[in-house]
């Protein structure tokens, strides 16, 4: 958390006051909530009346899917229709996604059981979108929503979210979007995306752990999940947090400010050598979501290490007017090397890094998202992501690439936990 | 040294690596997840490979201030120690789990990548000794606390994994003093319960748990002279020595209890008779292994065997015994993968075969059971019991 964005949260912190009270201590804090929410809407494209504050990303999916899935079958059986008990989800979501969609499956929600449809994706993790049209024809009556990450955590790939608004909204299915590792990467504009629901949480751009938001279409009224004195719309009760979105607000703000003063750009370029150093480095390494190696005309051994040197013209992300890569994420697979002994070699090296989505144990699992684009069980296994800060410098990239090719032949030596172990008698 | 340290989440693991970071190691704490759906809180007395287990290790280590890893072992666990307890139940032998997971995760595939990650040793909170000889080859000894010794379940261990094995606290005079210990260092698992239990059967109820697993096809209990006595459920659940439960309504001849005496999976018959028949005075054993010396070196061959001590249960009191070896065989067959569903029994290497003759007989031998040879305190190696001769 900078410290523009601490000052602004300790600020709130020492008032008092809940923006429902009807003192004048209620509606001061009912300003200074009322404005956390406007500038929040105004960095993403939205009006304020759409904000619904949450706490964090999680219950947003929660709210997004489990309260317009409801919603959506409440309606159909009001009007006398059928019910609408397909949900749509590409393979790689988010787990507050996943798991959320799974639990439709197995609860009855709005008088239904939901059967859920995964919609695949390519080699480099991109909605396959001719699958999405095909699943969202096949029954669009019977649809309740559409639910495609903005972007992918873990292999950093971005969505082509625009077409699958127009795919299902043409059949009146309303789509959500976990934005929440998009915030503060990519410009984002709710208005002009389309989608109806989109989710936000703070702590991925420097605001505080446990507070989020579900961007909301004002035409949607989802079955709240939590249920109480009706704040936010009715939609999600419980006392408003005035702090958070205050600081919320505040690190918003200096995310897209990051994005336009070149920050964000930097940390491409960034990435992009990282990327390219890997690829050199360990020449068996693969690298996952949208990138090419750089050709004989891109980085090569001894080059300059100016930070703000242009990157290489066919390097991820690049090659069309919109980014198709998050600017922070590099994630490789590096084959015959266990995902936790790199962890463990690059933690010592002083790099902290990680296997994947680390589930409560801390322990890691083969990737869905790595399986849905096509890779095996083993090199699920076999990965390491790399996110870069603002603050990453040219240096520590260096630094890590001069190491990584000695951890991966370490790791290699310790093999793979499906191999047999030489002591098995 | 730089040691890896194996923390379960419970109280000896964590003093084990406490007093490794006091001998001035370089200390990592490791804690292995072994299931695929690790349970979120602990339940009755299992010890291990929950979520909550592993954030008491967590604990610990920040505590010593280690640096501390979960790594993913939950595969190998599935196919060598789960995969393979059901196997053998299904061939109608009584496996010992927690041995095969130190045959083949702590102390191999943990171990190999704990070498291969530049560690030179592998420390666990096992009560037992490592002793080294003059010339620095490591023993493997009982622990001090004779109640508490776990050198039976490590009796799988070769020399070459001893070598880079350490238990900190096999010399503790008790389990008292680890805990008390744990309580003097402020660790939040000083009063942890004790574990029994299999740890991947979450209930403790061994039964249901693999009746689940292997399909249950109804037999006939019969006695010694092949009389029908009665009918079962599943051979594979039955255990030779095992009393209860046999569901017989017609008494014995001479009113006497009857008892389990064999269990033939490709017969699917369960064979019952008096106490009198489940006495043994010959064992064989497959698998063999050495801790210590070859064989040859105590003078063990086909022709002369040595005087020697037996246990073929964990907790089991040691007998006298003489070993000697047998003949090398390739490996032994597996059952008939026919009525056994998903699980189908894999044929295993047998390798040489360590005879064992009793001085007093032996009740309660099961095919499958590990027998570990000691001369005194010192384990001289291990084999997994195949055949017996009875009295």
């Amino acid at each position: 958390m900078t410290e523009a964005v601490f000052s602004a949260y300790a600020a709130q912190l020492r008032e008092c006051g809940n923006p429902s009270s009807l003192h004048a201590e209620g509606q001061g804090a009912r300003m200074r909530m009322e404005s956390a929410r406007a500038r929040v809407a105004e960095v993403v494209g939205a009006q304020p009346a759409e904000v619904v504050f949450t706490a964090g990303g999680t219950e947003a999916d929660n709210l997004a899917l489990t309260g317009i899935h409801a919603a959506r079958n409440r309606d159909a059986v009001r009007a006398g229709m059928p019910a609408r008990p397909r949900v749509l989800i590409s393979a790689i979501e988010h787990h507050a996604v996943l798991e959320t969609a799974e639990h439709l499956e197995s609860e009855a929600y709005g008088g239904t059981r939901a059967e859920l449809v995964l919609l695949p994706v390519d080699r480099t993790g991109r909605l396959d979108l001719d699958a999405a049209a095909a699943a969202i024809a096949e029954a669009p009556e019977r649809t309740s929503l559409v639910s495609v990450m903005l972007a992918n955590n873990e292999v950093g790939t971005v969505q082509p979210v625009t077409e699958l608004v127009r795919l299902a909204h043409a059949h009146g299915i309303p789509v959500h979007t976990d934005a929440v590792q998009a915030l503060g990467q990519l410009p984002l504009d709710f208005a002009a995306l389309g989608v109806d629901a989109m989710s936000l949480s703070a702590h991925k751009i420097g605001g505080p752990v446990g507070t989020g938001a579900l961007i909301l279409d004002r035409g949607l009224s989802p079955v709240p999940v939590l249920h109480g004195g009706g704040q936010e719309r009715g939609v999600r009760s419980g006392t408003l947090d005035v702090a958070g979105a205050t600081a919320f607000a505040a690190a918003a703000e200096a995310a897209r400010d990051h994005l336009t003063d070149g920050t964000v750009e930097r940390m491409a370029r960034l990435r992009d050598r990282l990327l390219a150093g890997i690829a050199r480095t360990v020449p068996d390494a693969v690298v996952t979501g949208p990138w090419e190696a750089p050709d004989a005309s891109g980085v090569c051994e001894g080059e300059s290490s100016e930070a703000d040197r242009p990157a290489e013209p066919k390097a991820a992300g690049r090659r069309e007017d919109r980014p198709v890569r998050l600017p922070a994420n590099a994630h490789a697979v590096f084959p015959g090397c266990e995902g936790d002994s790199l962890l463990y070699l690059l933690d010592m090296a002083g790099f902290a890094t990680s296997t994947g989505s680390a589930c409560q144990a801390g322990v890691s699992r083969p990737s869905h998202v790595l399986m849905a684009c096509g890779f095996s069980e083993d090199e699920a296994r076999s990965t390491q992501r790399f996110s870069l800060g603002p603050d990453t410098t040219v240096e520590e990239v260096d630094r890590l690439l001069a190491v990584l090719p000695d951890v991966v032949t370490r790791a290699r030596k310790a093999g793979m936990v499906s191999a047999t172990p030489r002591w098995a008698g | 040294m730089r040691i890896l340290a194996a923390m379960s989440g419970g109280v000896d693991s964590a003093v084990a690596a406490a007093r490794a970071v006091d001998a001035g190691h370089e200390v990592v704490g490791v804690h292995l997840a072994l299931s695929r759906m690790p349970g979120t809180l602990r339940t009755g007395s299992r010890g291990c490979c929950t979520i909550e287990d592993s954030r008491d290790a967590h604990m610990v280590a920040g505590q010593l201030g280690i640096p501390f890893y979960v790594w993913d072992f939950s595969e190998r666990f599935k196919e060598d120690v789960v995969d393979d307890f059901i196997a053998e139940y299904a061939n109608g032998r009584t496996p010992n789990p927690c041995m095969r997971c130190n045959e083949r995760i702590k102390f191999a595939a943990l171990l190999d990548r704990a070498l291969a990650l530049g560690f030179d040793a592998v420390a666990t909170g096992h009560y037992a000794e490592i002793v080294r000889a003059s010339d620095g080859t490591p023993e493997l000894h009982r622990g001090a606390d004779l109640n508490k010794d776990q050198s039976y379940v490590l009796g799988v261990l070769t020399p070459e994994q001893l070598a880079h094995c350490c238990f900190p606290i096999g010399a503790s005079a008790s389990k008292a003093e680890v805990r008390a210990e744990a309580e003097r260092r402020g660790f939040p698992v000083a009063n942890k319960p004790d574990s029994y239990d299999i740890c991947f059967i979450p209930d403790g109820d061994t039964k249901a748990w693999l009746a689940d697993k292997i399909p249950m096809r109804p037999g006939l209990i019969r006695d010694e002279a092949g009389e029908v006595l009665g009918e079962h459920e599943g051979a594979t659940t039955y255990t030779v020595g095992q009393r209860k439960g046999l569901g017989i309504e017609k008494p014995a001849a001479d009113g006497k209890p009857r008892y389990v005496v064999g269990v033939d999976p490709h017969a699917n018959t369960v064979t019952v008779g008096p106490r009198a028949s489940l006495a043994v005075e010959e064992l064989e054993g497959i698998r063999t292994s050495w801790a210590g010396l070859p064989p040859a070196d105590m003078g063990v061959s086909e022709e002369t065997g040595i005087d020697c001590e037996v246990q073929i249960r964990a907790h089991a009191d040691p007998v006298p015994a003489r070993v000697w070896l047998g003949e090398v065989r390739d490996e032994v067959p597996a059952a008939e993968a026919d009525p056994l569903g998903p699980v189908v029994p894999r044929p295993r290497p047998a390798g040489q075969v360590l005879r064992v003759r009793v001085e007093t007989p032996l009740t309660g031998v099961a095919p499958g059971q590990t027998m570990v040879v000691y001369r005194g305190t010192r384990v001289l190696g291990q084999a997994t019991i195949d055949r017996t001769v009875h009295a």
